[in-house]
């Protein structure tokens, strides 16, 4: 059963992925990528992340792409400007991308290897609920990168308070 | 067949609480009349049925009867889908609310009911009920904007542009006026909100008056009921991101606008007044009781207040209403601490 949800959700995921870079119209774009994250979402759950999963959809489903679709409305863009045909240059240069991201990701994913086939995350069983276990190790274990990523997200709200002030005279 | 029956059960349960909903929301648009009605001192509807009491089922048919209209500029597979989102994103929160104790259902079943949770009165005890509900909520506003996107048209884009803005910056106050409440629970699990209210002095409507407040501000634009309907006001943009939708497309919007009216009073009714605890009567004519309460109260602002000016709105939304929750949380983390350390 969980298995062919599996398959079902991740066929759906890869799908509206591809659409994401092969449509050409930026709404549709927009829509698929949205579609992509709630299967990213959904398939956390079946690794029994669901704090993880509910956390994806309301920021990123929910807020980001939200603002992704503000601009393109805004800005009323009907058709990308590139040519049909990409030239070869573009084609090398996205397939030497994408390798150089296998390479980064390949010991990531094999160190990782068994929780991707269904075991879920350590100490995630039992009685304590994933919130909890999150919440703990963050301020335990991970407090020093914790504040860190704080610290770099206080800049950026400083940062945007200074840029979206009205100067006055 | 042992494991089909309680995912039969369950498929029944959950039939059981969107037909109940819905039936509600049908209803809900008679009470929101009469009430105005009386408010207004007119009489309200009441030709179809005593006392208009058939009137939901003509306002459904002649929903459905009229015209379908697809408007030939609009971007049609969106232009059908966003009400179908809208309505979607309504329903779909009512499957974590607790509406009752238990069904009742051990003595019919015996052990199986225990086994498969059969017993409980939610359709699904997830324990991250709270977040599970922000996250569908703000899907929801997706089919407001596809929804005057498509449409094609002026009034529809500026409607669906107001309501995006100003949906996602009070999803922010409406989360924050929330989280005094999951810390003086220590869950994010509705049941277990609930349980935690046992007695009266415990609703935390009385350890949580700020966070009430709060959510009742948020939660009334976040549904965009009348001090913060800009988003359909009728005299700037004929009626906002619906402006283009006919028949049963309009009735779609116009559902889900209810069933969240219905939601989130429903929702009040669980985070801040018990749920369904209190005494003597069956737990699920207290829940009813208190939703319908606060439905009344939602029919009763709108009633009362007039529409607020857009900016203001806005600014009320980011200055006062974002700095007074985050001074919520902060204010009950530190006497809840203070609390637990020198009286617990």
């Amino acid at each position: 059963m969980e298995t062919i949800l599996f398959y079902v959700l991740a066929a759906v995921t890869l799908l509206s992925a591809v659409c994401v870079v092969f449509l050409r119209r930026p709404l549709h774009n927009v829509l698929f990528m949205i579609l992509t994250m709630i299967g990213l979402a959904t398939l956390f759950i079946l690794l029994h992340a669901e704090f993880l999963a509910m956390v994806q959809i309301i920021v990123y489903a929910g807020a980001v792409m939200v603002l992704f679709l503000f601009v393109i409305m805004l800005l009323n863009l009907e058709e990308i400007s590139l040519p049909k045909e990409p030239r070869p240059l573009r084609w090398g240069f996205g397939v030497i991308l994408a390798l150089a991201l296998v390479v980064v990701l390949f010991p990531i994913f094999s160190h990782f290897a068994p929780s991707i086939t269904g075991k879920s995350i350590p100490g995630a069983v039992g009685n304590v609920s994933n919130i909890e276990l999150i919440g703990t190790e963050l301020f335990t274990t991970y407090l020093l990168p914790f504040e860190v990523a704080s610290i770099l997200l206080l800049a950026a709200i400083i940062g945007t308070v200074i840029i979206g002030r009205k100067l006055k005279g | 067949m042992e494991s089909a029956f309680p995912v039969l059960l369950v498929l029944i349960k959950t039939l059981l609480v969107i037909v109940a909903v819905l039936t509600f929301v049908a209803y809900l648009t008679l009470l929101e009349r009469k009430v105005l009605g009386w408010i207004q001192v007119r009489i309200g509807p009441n030709r179809v049925g005593p006392w208009g009491l058939l009137q939901p089922l003509a306002d459904g048919a002649k929903l459905l009867l009229k015209e379908e209209i697809t408007v030939s500029a609009a971007n049609t597979v969106v232009y059908i889908i966003a009400p179908l989102i809208v309505v979607v994103c309504a329903l779909l929160p009512f499957g974590v609310i607790p509406f009752a104790k238990g069904l009742g259902l051990e003595n019919i079943l015996g052990p199986v009911a225990n086994k498969f949770d059969l017993n409980t009165g939610v359709v699904a005890d997830i324990n991250l009920g709270i977040l599970y509900i922000f996250g569908i909520s703000s899907l929801g506003v997706y089919g407001v904007i596809l929804g005057g996107w498509a449409s094609n048209s002026k009034y529809s884009l500026l409607g669906s542009i107001r309501a995006a803005a100003q949906m996602i910056s009070y999803e922010l106050g409406l989360s924050l006026s929330v989280i005094g409440v999951l810390m003086l629970a220590g869950s994010l699990s509705l049941v277990n909100i609930v349980e935690a209210q046992d007695s009266i002095w415990k609703w935390f409507v009385f350890r949580q008056p700020l966070g009430f407040i709060l959510f009742l501000i948020a939660g009334s634009a976040e549904i965009a009921r009348t001090p913060f309907d800009l988003m359909e006001c009728e005299n700037e943009l004929v009626a906002g991101y619906q402006t283009e939708y006919s028949s049963m497309k309009f009735g779609l919007f116009y559902l889900g606008e209810y069933a969240h009216l219905l939601f989130l009073s429903s929702l009040m009714a669980t985070l801040f007044f018990g749920g369904w605890q209190g005494p003597i009567l069956p737990p699920i004519v207290w829940f009813l009781g208190k939703t319908f309460f606060f439905v009344f109260v939602f029919v009763w602002i709108r009633g009362t207040y007039p529409r607020l000016r857009y900016d203001r709105v806005m600014q009320f939304g980011w200055k006062t209403l974002v700095p007074v929750g985050l001074l919520n949380v902060m204010a009950t983390a530190f006497v809840y601490t203070l609390w637990l350390k020198y009286l617990g």
